[in-house]
């Protein structure tokens, strides 16, 4: 038997209590255990920034923790973002303004953006993109996701 | 990729982790992770236990007490960019702190565990070389100080025990008449240093009495550069004067004995070339004759 370690992760505001084995990454448990496919897996190696959650108010690359590590945390998901059926600012910028393509990128592109905005709720051109410096996409060419991200800000909320 | 099967073990303090080290001959660290975790999933390292030190409280945060700025070995790049108090005392270090990875690496990555990991590429172990910063380690026997510049001995090794861990970055405060900058050429997918150079110049008026210059990235651990230091020291700060005295890092290379590395993305001789410009870059951003 594998040594399992008990933890309790709050995810979109819910409680969850599961037995982990500790090597069992942050994306893992949230894909597959909880079923939130909606955060991706791309490089593996905290690159690309399809995995990105929040945790405890910040992002985190959800492929370079470990599950226990988020023992007692608080964690948002792209799951966690829209109320119902009203989608978030940012949400609602990246369909208006076709900021995807695939879509493989965009859970954590707005995971980013909304931090973005969070921190700095007026941002230039040149402050999105170095604030995603951590996020790639292989379709846009990033254009639309800029333009999303300054129309979320200019419609005057991050979350 | 996952990692191999390891028995996780979390510590509630400083002491409790210690012994917990005692305890687990190879066991490892784990603060935020960012360079634990890839390294495990990778396989290259394998511990059987990893020790995680992620809930100390007395481990994180800022406090500037005089002339020193003291870091907490858990605090994250991102707080450190930010932080205000850094930003007054030292820009340096702010800057640096900013410069690293990308802003979800910086939100949960650690001062402490980026020295402890001892990658030549470190951004920190060249800023913190040139800026004679010291690192309280705690061991079995109690607390000891290590200049940042002997703590790293080769690529991924430190001087630390087996059963130490660094506890508490200090930092001297910039003086008014000291200007410091970093200047790297950085990979540009994984923004990882492959040549850095860390100044630290004090000035009277245009004249330089006193400087300190670092190297990282092209070599295994942090260089220092004397006779750059010597070069500039007394010197009136000029392009000619820089470029001068940037000259002489060849000779500080061989006479620190130390290999060049050279990989696909940029060769050994092309790292050695590269390494006077960006020391000579960050000179010229310290006098105020180049800007970012």
């Amino acid at each position: 038997m594998p040594n399992k370690v008990p933890i309790t992760v709050a995810v979109n505001g819910r409680s969850h209590s599961a037995e982990v084995e500790p090597r069992t990454l942050l994306v893992h448990f949230l894909r597959e255990t909880l079923n939130l496919t909606g955060t991706k897996i791309g490089c593996d190696t905290s690159q690309c920034g399809a995995c990105v959650v929040k945790m405890n108010g910040v992002t985190v690359k959800s492929c370079t923790a470990f599950a226990v590590q988020a023992d007692g945390a608080e964690v948002t998901t792209i799951e966690g973002l829209a109320d119902g059926g009203n989608l978030t600012a940012v949400q609602e910028a990246f369909w208006n303004n076709h900021g995807l393509q695939c879509g493989y990128c965009t859970a954590g592109m707005i995971m980013t953006v909304t931090e973005i905005i969070e921190r700095n709720p007026n941002p230039s051109a040149e402050e999105v993109r170095a604030g995603l410096e951590g996020n790639m996409c292989r379709c846009t060419g990033y254009n639309n996701i800029v333009r999303a991200a300054l129309a979320a800000a200019a419609a005057g909320q991050g979350g | 990729m996952f990692a191999a099967d390891f028995e996780y073990r979390k510590a509630g303090s400083i002491a409790e982790a210690v012994q917990l080290l005692s305890d687990n001959p190879g066991a490892k660290i784990l603060a935020g992770g960012h360079s634990l975790i890839p390294l495990m999933r990778f396989r290259l390292a394998r511990p059987e236990v990893v020790i995680d030190i992620g809930g100390i409280a007395n481990m994180k945060g800022i406090s500037v007490s005089g002339d020193t700025i003291n870091i907490g070995a858990l605090t994250t790049h991102a707080e450190i960019a930010s932080s205000a108090d850094v930003q007054r005392a030292n820009g340096l270090l702010a800057e640096a702190a900013g410069g690293i990875g990308d802003p979800a690496v910086r939100n949960r990555g650690t001062i402490g565990g980026n020295l402890a990991h001892a990658d030549p590429a470190s951004d920190w172990a060249t800023v913190l070389t040139a800026l004679g910063a010291t690192v309280s380690a705690q061991g079995p026997a109690g607390s000891r100080t290590i200049a940042v510049a002997d703590l790293i001995e080769d690529a991924f090794a430190t001087v630390l025990g087996e059963n130490e861990l660094i506890t508490t970055v200090s930092v001297p405060a910039l003086a008014a008449n000291q200007r410091a900058e970093y200047a790297k050429m950085a990979h540009p997918a994984s923004f990882y240093a492959v040549v850095g150079g860390a100044v630290v110049v004090t000035m009277d008026g245009d004249r330089c009495t006193a400087a300190s210059v670092a190297v990282g990235g092209l070599t295994p651990r942090p260089v220092k550069a004397p006779a750059v230091e010597q070069a500039l020291s007394g010197t009136t700060l000029t392009m000619d004067s820089i470029a001068d005295a940037t000259a002489r890092l060849g000779d500080d290379l061989s006479a620190a004995g130390v290999d060049i590395i050279g990989d696909v993305f940029a060769s050994a001789d092309f790292r050695s070339n590269i390494a006077p410009v960006e020391v000579k870059h960050a000179l010229l951003h310290a006098i105020g004759l180049a800007h970012h």
